[in-house]
């Protein structure tokens, strides 16, 4: 926590876990998406559901949908902006098991045919966790620069990508890995101290076995 | 961050004769590895942030739920009839204005949280203006404020959910209060102190937003926030001692706040959210897709 979580955020009220949380995680969708998201089906969980209409979580979501950022004063009017630029979406109420009682499920497709599942929570403070991509579990805040590798599980991936970002002098904070069954879909999340070049990102999604790569620098 | 106590932040501010805004400065560019001006604009960017939420107050704005709004604008018009005196009722405006704007999702700057983000900017905006204060010593003043705010974010804590209001609108007003004793000139000490009577003051307040919401009774907590700084810092200013060290104060917050049930932190179960009438504001209010 650095003296500027203490003094700030700068964010467009009321509530920093239901309203600037929650534009982070509509914002990190998108980038998650790597695509303009033409549709959203979005589910509230928990508090989000109970209190999120009172504190803006639906138009925080949206916005954040949108590309918008937590000070963004065209936030209350995300809604309104989401029909002129094209964004069809639709909010309603979920109960998941054992989820963060700040939690958020998007369903996003993109105008390029792109898809993702995440669901994420608001954690407080407007810190969020990415709890789960496309069915896999995950856990990461976005605070660092994040690289997220789907590959088929298989022995090499992991060497491959620690041995590119060393390449590049790139320091791993964090190395997380998940997977729905052995030799199954696989997920890598690695957060870094400095940001990744496009063309290690690029390299590795041309690797065999390799499904997607995605970067993250908030 | 480097400073675990209050303590260590009085002795090595003593060692380097430095003041505490120093201390916390290069230890910000330091810990972030940017460069100095890079946090001295920053700083200086929540400033204007501040400013900005005041400026844009609007009196005619009401919150999505009618709970909150124009407040902030009757007690801007009474200030000067206070029995307290203008200067205490300008601050009380302030408090109410900035944290109706926050009801009203408008933008405000988060200190620490965005549920008590008018106590600061309600002691800053009024001092500054009868004192014709310079920039670079506002900044400064933030900088001494957030290092302590730091020091009881590592502590204790700074959410509701987590300790309850006195972690919340407690933390803005020590805060604001050893904010206020630096811009009088005073020690470090005193800006200790200040921060120690000013958490003590507010030691065991719960949070019970009525229907869950960041208004009733956060938006008026602000105003007791605020002012409980401003007459903490003239108590350490006058010279008036703390019994209990600031830093044994933060850990009897942090121990208070883990002691309260569930229903006192943020869920809205407990308090005034479970009076007849909070409960039917909350009965009342619109939920998803209504």
């Amino acid at each position: 926590m650095n003296i500027f979580d203490i003094l700030g955020p700068v964010m467009v009220g009321p509530s920093s876990s239901h309203t600037a949380g929650a534009v982070r995680i509509g914002a990190i969708s998108r980038k998650l998406l790597a695509d303009k998201p033409v549709k959203a089906e979005i589910y509230f969980h928990g508090s989000f559901a109970l209190t999120g209409v009172g504190h803006g979580t639906d138009k925080a979501i949206v916005a954040g949908l949108l590309g918008m950022e937590t000070n963004d004063m065209r936030i209350p009017e995300s809604m309104e902006i989401a029909k002129e630029e094209g964004l069809e979406f639709s909010i309603s109420k979920i109960n998941l098991k054992d989820a963060h009682p700040n939690s958020a499920l998007i369903k996003l497709k993109g105008e390029n045919g792109r898809e993702l599942e995440i669901l994420a929570a608001s954690v407080g403070g407007g810190r969020i966790s990415i709890e789960q991509i496309d069915g896999i579990e995950t856990h990461f805040s976005g605070d660092y620069p994040t690289l997220i590798v789907h590959n088929i599980d298989q022995p090499g991936h992991v060497a491959e990508v620690t041995s590119a970002l060393s390449h590049h002098s790139i320091n791993i904070a964090a190395l997380n890995l998940y997977r729905n069954k052995r030799g199954g879909y696989a997920v890598m999340i690695a957060e870094t101290d400095q940001p990744i070049p496009d063309s290690v990102v690029k390299w590795l999604e041309h690797l065999e076995g390799v499904i997607k790569v995605t970067y993250l620098n908030m | 961050m480097s400073f675990d106590s209050v303590k260590e932040l009085l002795e090595l501010s003593n060692k380097n004769s430095k003041k505490i805004w120093e201390l916390v400065y290069e230890d910000d560019y330091n810990e972030r590895n940017v460069s100095r001006k890079n946090s001295w604009d920053k700083m200086r960017a929540m400033w204007i942030a501040m400013k900005a939420s005041s400026d844009n107050y609007d009196g005619k704005l009401k919150s999505h739920s009618g709970l909150s709004g124009g407040n902030g604008l009757i007690m801007r018009e009474y200030k000067d009839k206070c029995i307290s005196g203008s200067f205490m009722g300008e601050v009380m405006a302030e408090a109410i204005s900035v944290a109706e704007s926050n009801a009203c999702m408008k933008c405000i700057v988060a200190a620490p949280t965005a549920g008590s983000c008018g106590v600061l900017p309600a002691v800053l905006i009024p001092y500054v203006k009868k004192h014709n204060t310079d920039e670079d010593t506002i900044i400064k003043a933030l900088y001494t404020s957030a290092g302590f705010g730091q020091i009881i974010a590592k502590r204790a804590f700074i959410a509701g959910a987590s300790g309850g209001c006195q972690a919340e609108i407690g933390s803005a007003s020590a805060m604001a209060a050893a904010m206020l004793v630096y811009l009088e000139g005073g020690t470090n000490e005193q800006s200790a102190t200040a921060m120690a009577f000013a958490l003590k003051s507010l030691l065991g307040l719960v949070c019970d937003p009525v229907a869950g919401l960041v208004e009733v009774p956060c938006v008026k907590r602000n105003v007791i926030g605020a002012v409980n700084a401003v007459t903490c810092a003239d108590m350490a200013m006058a010279g008036i001692k703390s019994v209990i060290p600031p830093d044994e104060v933060i850990d009897a917050m942090r121990e208070v706040g883990l002691s309260m049930p569930s229903a006192l932190r943020e869920t809205g179960e407990g308090g005034l959210a479970a009076t007849p009438t909070g409960l039917r504001i909350a009965a009342d209010m619109p939920g998803l897709g209504e």
